[in-house]
C-alpha cells in the first residue's frame, strides 16, 4: 500500500472535481452541491487510508515520496513527499472541507451568483491546499503558494458581503507582496544551493552558504510566512478578509490557508537557515507574544462577530509562532498539533458564527443578545467552540497551547509567562462575546426574525458534530497525533542544532533562583 | 520522607469509576435533551449517589491496607508524551483524597437530592443536573488526579461547571456577568498555576506529585518559593481569597443548591486541598508559609467584616464561607500538624456550611426567593425543620462546645498562637478576633431571619416549610454538623499522617492552652450576645446611615472598586484605544503606502470599485513574468 501514489492523486483529485462541478450547469445547483461534496468525501476516503499507510514508528521522515521531471533545465521537478507536518495539516484539510462545504450549503444566493462555480472554487482550494502541503519541492511549493490565492480571491471577491471587493483585492496584495519575497529567496537558494528545488537536497547544500545571505534568504522566506499566518503586524489583512468572506471559507481561510505559513516557517526557514532561525529567533518571539496579547485586546473590543474570530485567530498564531521559536521539542511538537487543533476549534468557531449570522442576517454582536433563550442547542454549540478557543482542558486546543507554553517556559521564561497571560484574555474574549449574543435578556428585533427562533437543523448537526467529537477525543487522547508530529518535530530540532534542556534538578545539585 | 505509591490492585483498580459515573450522566443528560426531562435528575442524583458508594467502599479498601502502603495509584493511558514530558492521565487514590470523595459526593449526593426539590419547577432541571453532574466529575478528577496537570485538568473543569452554574439563569444579565467574572477572575488564578506547573517541568523534569515531591529539597530556596507563590495564586483564585476574592460572593446569583455545593461545600476548598496535597513544597520554605498565614489572616477577617454588613442572606453566608477558608490557609500555611487541623475544618465546614445555605434556600423557597434577612423575622414558627437545622449549623460555625465547629476551628486558633516573636500574637489574635465578629454576623443573621418580630413584604403572608426531599438532606447535614467535627477531630489526622506527615510534638503556645480554649468559647459567645441584643427587635427596613467601617464593608471594603479603577475601566480604554489603532494606525500605514504607490488615494477606491478582477489576474500575470524573468537571468538566456 505504501507504493501507492497518494500524495499527486490527493492533489489531483480535487482539481478533477473542481472542473467537473464547474461543467455542471447552474440551474442544477443541488447536483452540483451533492458532486462536490462526495467528491470531497472521496478526498477524505483517500486520506485515511494514506493515514493508516504512515509508518509511525522507525519511519522515514519523509514519506509517500514521488518524483516526476517538470522543467529540467532548471531541475524543477513535480516532487512530493510529506513528513509528520504535512501529514496531519493534509488530514486537517481533508476533514474540514466536507465539513464546510456542507456547512456552505445555503451560502450562495442563487439569484445573483452561481452555486456551481462557489463549490468548484472551493474543491479548486482544495487542491492548492493539498499541493502547497504536499509538495518537496520549492519552486512547486511556491507556485501552489501563489496560486492558492485565486479561488480564495473570487470566494471572497464574488461570493463574500460587506466589504467584499476591498477585503479580496487586500488580501490578495498582501500576499501577493509576500509571495514576492519568497520568489527572491527561492531563486537565491537555487542559485546558491547547487540549482535544485528538491527540499532534501538543498538541506544539505544550505550549511555551505555564508551567515550573511542566509539571513536575507531566511528574511525573504519569514515575511512572506509570516504576513500569511499572519504575525503582528502584518496581520490587517486578515480581520477584513475573514470578516468578508462566506463563514465556511473563512473557516478554511483561518483553519487551513494561514497554517501554510507556520508550515513554511518551520519547513523551509528553519531546516534551511539554522543559523539565521537562531539569530531572528528574538525578533520572531517578540512579534508572536505582542500578538498574543494584542490581537486578543482587540479581539476583546469586536463588535463584529467575524472579525473578532479573526482576531483570536491572530492571537492563537501568536502561540504557534512562540512554540516554533522556542526550539524545544514540547514547543515545536505543541506548535504543530497547535496548527490542527486551531483548524478545527477556529473552524468551528466561524462555521457556528456563520449559522448564526445566516440566521440574523447580520454579523454585528450588537445586533444579537439573549439569542440561547431562542436557540438554546446552537448556542451550545458556540459555547462549545468558543471553550475549545480558550483551550480548556477536555478540548484538544489545552494540549497544544499546554505543549507550546511548556516547552517556550523552558527555554524563554519570560516569553512564555507573558504569553500565558494571553489564556485570561481568551477567556475574556470568548465569555464576553457568549455573553453579549446568547445571555442576558433577549433583544427584541431578535423575535421579529423567524430564522432566529429556529434551532440547529440536522445538517448543521451533522456538520458540527465530527468536529466536536474530534476536539473532545483529541482533547482526552492526542497521542495519535503527537506519535506522528514528534519524529518530524525531533528531525526540524536536529536541523536547527537545537536540544531540549535539561532539568535543573538533573544538571547538578541546586541550581533556580 | 520519600514518596512512593503503590499500584492499585483489587478493588481500588476501580477508582476510574468515581469520576467516569457522573461524566457519563451529565453526557447522557445533555445528549438526550429534553427526552430526559422526566426522570434525568434521579439520574443524575444516582450517579452521584453511586459514587458514593463506591468511594466508601473504596475507602474502606485503602483503610485495610497497611499504613505505610496506603495508596493506589492508577495510570489509564499516556496524556502528553514529548521528548522528556511524559504526563500521565492517571489517578491517585489515597487518604487525602479518599476523605475529600467522601466530603464531594457524600455532601454532593444530599444536595443533588435537595435539587430534585428545589428545582422543582424550573423548566431547566435536567440541564442543572447535567452541569452539576459534571461539576462533581471535574471536582473528582481534580482530587484525584496524580500529577498537577491533571490537577490542573479538574480545576479548569469545577471552573468551568461553576461558570455554567452560576449563570444558569443566564437571561438575568447580572447572572451572566456573575459567571463571567468568576470564569476570569479564576483564570488569572490558574494562569498561576500553570506556570507553577512550567517551573515544575522545567527545574524537576516532571509533574507527577511524587517525583516533584521528592525533588523539592533539592531545589534552591528562591525557587520553592516561587513554584509555591504560583500555585497559591491559583490557590487564591480558586477559593476565594485575597486578593482574588471578588468572585464569590457574586456568585451566589445562582441556583442555591450550587451556592451550597460548589461555593461553599467543596470546590471553593480545592486551593487548601492544592496546597496540603503540596505540602512537601509549602513546608520547604519559611516565608512562602508565612505568606499563606497572611492571606488567611487577612481573608478571615475581611470575610466576617464584610459579612457583618450584608443584608442578602446568601451573601453573609458567602462572605463567611470566605472567611472559614481563611481559616483553612491559616492552617495549612502553619503547616506540621496544622495542616490536618485545616482538612478537618474544611470537611467540617462542608457539612454546617451545606447545611446553612440550603437552610437558607429553603426559606427562600418558602419566602417567595426574598433573600433580604431585613424582609425576613420570626420564621422559626412557621418552618421548624428548617429553624431547628439552620440552628445546628449557626452554634457549629460558632464553635459553640460539642457542635462540630468547635473541634475543627479552636485548634487551628491554639495552633496560630504557637511560636515566637510577634507572629503567634498577630496570627493568633486575627484568628481570635475572627471567631468573635464570626459569632456577631452568624447571630445577626440567625436572629434577623427566624426570631424577632416578622418584617415580611406584602407578597409573602405565608411563609411554608419545604417539602420532605428538602428537609431530609437537610436534617442529615444537621446531624454531621453536630457530630462530623468532634468525630473527626479524633480521627482524621491519624488517617492523613501518611500524606500531610507525623503531627510532631505539640509546640508551646504564647497562652496557655485552657486560656485559649476559654478564649475560643467566650470570645465568640461575647459576640454572640452581642448581635442578639442589637437584633432581637427586627431592624431597619432600610440602610441605615453608618460610620467610615460599616459603609466600607457594605462596600467590600472598597475591593470592587479598585478593581474596576484599576483593571476593568483602563481594560476597557485600552481595547477601545487599540481598536482604533489598529483601524487607523496599522491599517492606515499600509493604505496610505499602497495609495501612495498607486497615485492617490483615488486610485485606491477604484481598486475597490471598479476592475479588480483583472488588476488582480494581472498582478498574478506579472508576478509570472517576474518569476520567468528571474529565473531566465539565472540561466544565462538573457545575458
Amino acid at each position: 500500500m505504501k507504493d501507492f501514489p497518494f500524495l499527486s492523486v490527493l492533489t489531483l483529485l480535487p482539481l478533477v472535481g473542481a472542473l467537473v462541478v464547474a461543467f455542471i450547469p447552474r440551474t442544477k445547483a443541488g447536483l452540483a452541491k451533492t458532486v462536490a461534496l462526495g467528491w470531497s468525501v472521496l478526498v477524505l476516503a483517500l486520506s485515511v487510508v494514506m493515514w493508516l499507510a504512515w509508518t509511525v514508528d522507525g519511519g522515514e521522515r519523509f514519506q509517500f515520496r514521488e518524483s516526476y521531471t517538470w522543467i529540467p533545465a532548471w531541475g524543477a521537478n513535480f516532487t512530493f513527499a510529506a513528513d509528520g507536518i504535512a501529514l496531519v495539516m493534509l488530514m486537517l484539510i481533508a476533514v474540514l472541507f466536507p465539513v464546510v462545504i456542507l456547512a456552505s450549503w445555503n451560502d450562495v444566493d442563487q439569484s445573483t451568483r452561481s452555486a456551481p462555480a462557489y463549490f468548484a472554487l472551493l474543491l479548486s482550494f482544495e487542491f492548492t491546499m493539498i499541493g502547497v502541503f504536499a509538495a518537496a519541492d520549492i519552486f512547486l511549493f511556491y507556485v501552489f503558494f501563489e496560486i492558492m490565492l485565486i479561488p480564495m480571491y473570487f470566494i471572497i471577491g464574488s461570493f463574500g458581503s460587506g466589504q467584499k471587493q476591498y477585503a479580496a483585492v487586500k488580501f490578495f496584495l498582501y500576499s501577493l507582496v509576500g509571495g514576492l519575497f519568497m520568489l527572491a529567496s527561492v531563486i537565491g537558494l537555487w542559485v546558491l544551493g547547487g540549482h535544485t528545488f528538491d527540499f532534501t537536497k538543498l538541506a544539505e547544500s544550505t550549511a555551505s552558504i555564508d551567515q550573511n545571505t542566509a539571513r536575507w534568504l531566511f528574511l525573504g522566506f519569514f515575511v512572506a510566512f509570516a504576513i500569511k499566518a499572519p504575525f503582528f503586524p502584518f496581520h490587517t489583512w486578515l480581520p477584513d478578509s475573514g470578516g468578508a468572506a462566506p463563514a465556511g471559507a473563512a473557516a478554511l481561510l483561518v483553519g487551513v490557508m494561514d497554517k501554510v505559513g507556520t508550515f513554511g516557517i518551520l519547513r523551509y526557514c528553519l531546516s534551511l537557515f539554522p543559523e539565521a532561525s537562531h539569530w531572528f529567533a528574538p525578533a520572531a518571539m517578540v512579534l508572536a507574544v505582542i500578538g498574543i496579547i494584542y490581537a486578543a485586546l482587540l479581539a476583546v473590543g469586536q463588535n463584529d462577530l467575524k472579525r473578532l474570530v479573526s482576531y483570536t485567530s491572530i492571537a492563537h498564531f501568536g502561540f504557534i509562532g512562540i512554540g516554533i521559536f522556542a526550539f524545544t521539542t514540547q514547543a515545536g511538537t505543541g506548535a504543530v498539533l497547535y496548527m490542527v487543533n486551531h483548524g478545527l476549534a477556529t473552524g468551528l468557531l466561524f462555521i457556528v458564527v456563520g449559522m448564526f449570522v445566516a440566521r440574523r442576517g447580520s454579523s454585528l454582536v450588537s445586533d444579537f443578545g439573549g439569542a440561547g433563550k431562542l436557540m438554546p442547542v446552537l448556542a451550545g454549540v458556540l459555547f462549545f467552540a468558543g471553550l475549545a478557543s480558550l483551550a480548556l482542558p477536555g478540548t484538544a486546543p489545552f494540549v497544544s497551547e499546554f505543549l507550546v507554553l511548556i516547552g517556550t517556559f523552558s527555554t524563554n521564561k519570560g516569553y512564555a509567562v507573558v504569553a500565558t497571560l494571553g489564556i485570561v484574555l481568551a477567556a475574556a474574549y470568548v465569555l464576553w462575546m457568549i455573553q453579549r449574543t446568547t445571555q442576558g435578556t433577549l433583544n427584541p428585533a431578535l423575535t421579529e426574525v423567524p430564522a432566529m427562533s429556529k434551532d440547529i437543523t440536522l445538517r448543521e448537526k451533522v456538520v458540527v458534530a465530527p468536529l466536536i467529537v474530534l476536539l473532545l477525543v483529541l482533547g482526552f487522547y492526542p497521542k495519535p497525533i503527537t506519535d506522528v508530529i514528534n519524529p518530524a518535530v525531533q528531525a526540524t530540532m536536529q536541523d536547527v542544532g537545537a536540544k531540549d534542556p535539561v532539568p535543573n534538578v538533573e544538571a547538578g545539585g541546586k541550581v533556580g533562583g | 520522607m520519600e514518596h512512593t505509591f503503590a499500584p492499585a490492585t483489587g478493588v481500588l483498580s476501580n477508582i476510574w469509576l468515581l469520576v467516569a459515573i457522573p461524566l457519563a450522566s451529565a453526557t447522557i443528560l445533555l445528549l438526550l435533551g429534553k427526552r430526559a426531562d422526566r426522570w434525568g435528575h434521579w439520574l443524575g442524583v444516582a450517579s452521584v449517589a453511586a459514587s458514593f458508594v463506591l468511594g466508601l467502599i473504596f475507602f474502606l479498601n485503602l483503610s485495610g491496607l497497611d499504613a505505610a502502603k496506603r495508596s493506589a495509584e492508577l495510570s489509564l493511558w499516556d496524556f502528553i508524551v514529548v521528548g522528556d514530558l511524559k504526563v500521565d492521565f492517571g489517578l491517585l487514590f489515597d487518604p487525602l483524597a479518599g476523605v475529600f470523595v467522601l466530603l464531594i459526593t457524600g455532601v454532593g449526593s444530599l444536595i443533588h437530592l435537595y435539587a430534585v426539590g428545589y428545582m422543582e419547577h424550573d423548566p431547566g432541571r435536567r440541564k442543572f443536573f447535567a452541569y452539576f453532574n459534571l461539576f462533581v466529575s471535574a471536582m473528582l478528577l481534580l482530587v484525584l488526579g496524580n500529577n498537577y496537570v491533571m490537577l490542573y485538568f479538574g480545576w479548569e473543569g469545577v471552573g468551568l461547571a461553576s461558570y455554567l452554574l452560576i449563570s444558569f439563569w443566564y437571561t438575568r444579565p447580572s447572572a451572566a456577568t456573575a459567571g463571567k467574572k468568576a470564569f476570569l477572575m479564576n483564570r488569572v488564578g490558574d494562569a498561576g498555576l500553570a506556570i507553577g506547573i512550567f517551573l515544575m517541568f522545567t527545574e524537576l523534569g516532571t509533574t507527577q506529585y511524587d517525583g516533584v515531591f521528592n525533588g523539592v529539597d533539592k531545589l534552591a530556596a528562591g525557587t520553592v518559593l516561587a513554584m509555591g507563590i504560583l500555585l497559591l495564586l491559583g490557590a487564591c483564585g480558586k477559593s476565594g481569597q485575597f486578593p482574588l476574592q471578588a468572585w464569590l460572593p457574586d456568585a451566589m446569583e445562582g441556583p442555591t443548591p450550587v451556592s451550597a455545593l460548589i461555593h461553599a461545600a467543596t470546590m471553593v476548598t480545592a486551593g487548601v486541598y492544592l496546597i496540603a496535597r503540596s505540602n512537601p513544597i509549602f513546608s520547604a520554605n519559611e516565608t512562602l508559609q508565612l505568606i499563606v498565614v497572611s492571606i488567611g489572616a487577612v481573608t478571615l477577617l475581611m470575610g466576617c467584616l464584610i459579612g457583618a454588613a450584608k443584608d442578602d442572606i446568601k451573601r453573609v453566608l458567602a462572605w463567611s464561607t470566605v472567611s472559614q477558608i481563611g481559616y483553612m490557609f491559616l492552617g495549612v500555611g502553619l503547616g506540621g500538624g496544622a495542616y490536618a487541623l485545616a482538612i478537618v475544618h474544611l470537611l467540617a465546614h462542608g457539612f454546617f456550611k451545606a447545611n446553612m445555605f440550603l437552610g437558607a434556600g429553603s426559606v427562600m423557597h418558602g419566602m417567595h426567593d426574598q433573600v433580604d434577612i431585613r424582609r425576613f423575622g420570626g420564621l422559626s414558627k412557621h418552618m421548624k425543620i428548617t429553624w431547628l437545622t439552620f440552628g445546628t449549623g449557626w452554634l457549629a460555625i460558632i464553635g459553640i462546645p460539642p457542635l462540630s465547629g468547635f473541634f475543627s476551628k479552636e485548634p487551628i486558633i491554639a495552633a496560630a498562637f504557637e511560636g515566637e516573636g510577634w507572629q503567634p500574637w498577630v496570627f493568633g489574635g486575627a484568628a481570635l478576633l475572627g471567631a468573635g465578629l464570626t459569632g456577631f454576623y452568624m447571630t445577626r443573621l440567625f436572629v434577623l431571619t427566624f426570631h424577632g418580630p416578622a418584617r415580611w413584604t406584602e407578597d409573602n403572608k405565608h411563609p411554608h416549610e419545604s417539602p420532605a426531599i428538602m428537609t431530609i438532606p437537610l436534617i442529615l447535614l444537621a446531624i454531621g454538623s453536630v457530630a462530623a467535627g468532634g468525630l473527626m477531630a479524633s480521627t482524621v489526622p491519624d488517617w492523613l499522617t501518611p500524606v500531610l506527615g507525623e503531627h510532631g510534638e505539640e509546640h508551646a503556645t504564647v497562652l496557655p492552652h485552657v486560656v485559649l480554649q476559654i478564649l475560643g468559647i467566650v470570645i465568640p459567645v461575647i459576640g454572640a450576645g452581642l448581635a442578639w441584643a442589637l437584633f432581637r427587635n427586627g431592624t431597619a427596613l432600610e440602610p441605615e446611615p453608618a460610620g467610615v467601617l460599616v459603609t466600607a464593608a457594605r462596600r467590600n471594603l472598597y475591593t470592587d472598586a479598585f478593581n474596576e479603577a484599576v483593571f476593568e475601566r483602563p481594560g476597557v480604554y485600552l481595547t477601545r484605544a487599540l481598536v482604533f489603532l489598529d483601524n487607523k494606525g496599522i491599517d492606515g500605514v499600509v493604505n496610505g503606502i499602497a495609495a501612495g504607490i498607486g497615485g492617490g488615494s483615488g486610485r485606491l477606491r477604484r481598486l475597490q470599485t471598479g476592475f479588480v478582477r483583472s488588476y488582480a489576474l494581472s498582478m498574478l500575470t506579472g508576478a509570472m513574468l517576474v518569476v520567468g524573468a528571474f529565473l531566465a537571468i539565472q540561466l544565462g538566456w538573457l545575458a
